[in-house]
């Protein structure tokens, strides 16, 4: 059976850069956008890089700062300075 | 001093701002500060295990929160001044902010009391914090729904009075008791039943798809205010899941204690999510996502990933799961034509669904529509337009367990009525439900006391004897305003009007 994490971004400005830097690092993920929202799901795992988003953004990004933008996850987080995870192991 | 001001690492400050700020009491021992801990039979053996995957600090708590209310309130302006409530799609929609308002915004406050009593009752200080944050998080989000849905309550009926009839009013009866069936449990049933069969498992279908319909019919404010608020669920689900393999890790005696909340909490999250079904299928005019297309993504195939993942410490999914996925088919058509008949007693106003909307759940709902709701809608329609718009004079009989009226069907029989019974010391008590009846003989002590309206009303506990008096005088509903079809009621008057499709009547006042 397949085990999908997924994360719902706000479709807003800076979402755009999330989801844009989402699917560069996950490129086996899928996006579905819906009023309003970004949906993205992947197989097992979906990982979101600090160093990505700085790159997209051209500024210093907290990865904290994705909590004004996520709407909903689904999977288990792992998170620290550089890297936001949603994993099923 | 030329020290370097080196910044902490998110471990290490969740750690000292988190955990290091608690201490061990010595003057009193900690059972007798923490009362309430051991009295369900879970088993902690180190607190220290707690994690907090988002390692979330008060400090950063305040700083994100605060620029998600300036956002958000920002829009409300913006929405107010412009007079955002003549851009929606249809004013039938508003019908589904009443729900809202009467249903679930008291339930984040009913939260914000739930997660402040058990976050002084964890020994735990990783615990006690998250708790703490989630109280103020459901206190905004009570807060935020009330500011937004304020605007609306300038131009359409039903917003009046919400939290005095959420303690009052029958359907309403079903979130509340919901709500309190879970504060009267104790703390690790509370944060089951919450943080993870809700929060995880079900808000979900609120949330998401929900409040992008109501961006999809133009509700800019709610459209806000949901995903504002659910940018917080975010942390809420993610503590629900840890708060499970927390407690599942800390003992295999915990296993069996944990699985029947699962079931028991599921069912009831279920069932009181049934009125979302039909805010989802009815009462969006623009539809985005059928309940049953919402419940395959957020349930079976989110739910099933979660369930897969909770196999490894002997977690099955929930025990009456079936039942529900069998129900998707129908629940929003039973609860629909059901509140059609039952106008007279709700804040909100029904309709039969728009020829268009009916061939729309054609099909969305292959299976079910064509052969058993919609000539369900086309007799009630003939009756109508032949001046007898129908309604319902008996009151219902309601479930002892979930409150909704016993008017389910069986799963694979669709025409065949799910009603179960016991006789507990004496008395006959009814179900909607197998789920419902097992919930009851678990704990027969605590639901013989469920309030009951219907039963209330019977017992003259409710200021009169008659549907007229009890709406009016003990529910605050205004006859004729909130009530009753929405054909013909002010407020599709007053929208004619703000759509220049009419002109308003002599006593209205224009948008």
């Amino acid at each position: 059976m397949s085990q999908l994490v997924f994360i719902v971004f706000q479709d807003n400005d800076n979402a755009r850069y999330l989801a844009e830097a989402v699917m560069e690092d996950n490129p086996e993920a899928e996006i579905q956008h819906q009023p309003a929202m970004i949906r993205i799901q992947a197989e097992k795992r979906l990982v979101i890089n600090r160093e990505t988003m700085e790159e997209k953004l051209g500024r210093d990004w907290d990865v904290q700062e994705m909590l004004i933008d996520v709407i909903s996850i689904g999977g288990n987080v792992d998170e620290d300075d550089d890297h936001f995870i949603l994993e099923w192991k | 001093m030329a020290v370097k001001n080196k910044k902490l690492n998110l471990k290490d400050k969740y750690q000292y701002l988190t955990r290091d700020m608690a201490w061990e009491p010595t003057y009193q021992k900690m059972e007798d500060i923490y009362p309430d801990e051991r009295f369900e039979g879970i088993k902690i053996v180190d607190w220290s295990q707690w994690e907090d995957p988002f390692r979330l600090t008060m400090d950063a708590y305040w700083k994100y929160q605060a620029e998600k209310e300036k956002k958000l309130y920002a829009i409300f302006d913006a929405f107010a001044q412009n007079n955002g409530h003549q851009n929606i799609s249809d004013a039938r929609y508003v019908n589904a902010l009443k729900l809202f308002l009467s249903g679930v915004s008291p339930l984040e406050h009913a939260a914000f009391q739930g997660y402040a009593k058990v976050g002084r009752q964890f020994s735990g200080a990783g615990a006690r914090v998250a708790c703490q944050m989630q109280a103020i998080d459901e206190l905004r989000h009570s807060q935020t729904q009330q500011h937004a849905m304020s605007h609306y309550n300038k131009h359409f009926n039903g917003l009046h009075d919400a939290p005095h009839m959420h303690d009052r009013v029958w359907f309403l009866s079903v979130p509340k008791s919901f709500f309190d069936d879970a504060r009267t449990a104790g703390p690790f049933e509370f944060l089951t039943a919450i943080s993870f069969s809700f929060e995880y498992v079900l808000t979900n279908l609120l949330f998401v798809p929900f409040m992008s319909g109501a961006a999809y019919n133009g509700d800019m404010a709610t459209v806000t205010f949901g995903f504002s608020a659910q940018s917080d669920e975010a942390r809420h689900m993610t503590l629900g899941l840890e708060v499970i393999k927390f407690i599942l890790e800390q003992h295999e005696d915990n296993v069996p204690i944990v699985q029947r909340w699962i079931d028991k909490w599921f069912w009831r999250g279920f069932r009181l999510l049934s009125l979302v079904s039909m805010m989802m299928d009815y009462m969006l005019p623009n539809k985005v996502m059928s309940w049953a297309e919402a419940w395959e993504v957020y349930y079976e195939q989110n739910g099933g990933a979660l369930f897969k993942d909770l196999e490894r410490y002997g977690i099955r999914p929930p025990k009456y799961q079936d039942v529900a996925n069998d129900a998707k088919h129908h629940l929003s058509h039973q609860l629909w034509t059901t509140f059609y008949q039952y106008s007279q007693a709700t804040n909100f106003h029904t309709w039969i669904p728009e020829k268009q909307e009916m061939d729309w759940m054609s099909e969305k709902y292959p299976e079910s529509f064509d052969k058993y709701y919609r000539p369900r809608y086309e007799y009630l329609a003939k009756e109508a337009a032949a001046g007898h718009r129908f309604y319902n004079n008996t009151l219902p009989q309601l479930c002892q367990v979930c409150q909704v009226p016993t008017l389910f069907t069986e799963m694979g029989a669709p025409t065949k009525l799910s009603h179960r019974q016991v006789v507990h010391e004496g008395e006959r008590y009814h179900f909607c439900s197998e789920a419902c009846c097992e919930i009851f003989e678990h704990e027969p002590e605590k639901y013989v006391q469920a309030w009951l309206p219907v039963h209330q009303i019977y017992q003259g506990n409710c200021e009169g004897a008659d549907v007229e008096t009890v709406v009016q005088k003990y529910y605050h509903i205004n006859i004729g305003e909130d009530n009753f079809e929405y054909l013909g009621s002010p407020d599709h008057k007053h929208w004619m009007t703000i759509k220049g499709q009419k002109p308003a009547d002599d006593n209205q006042d224009a948008a």
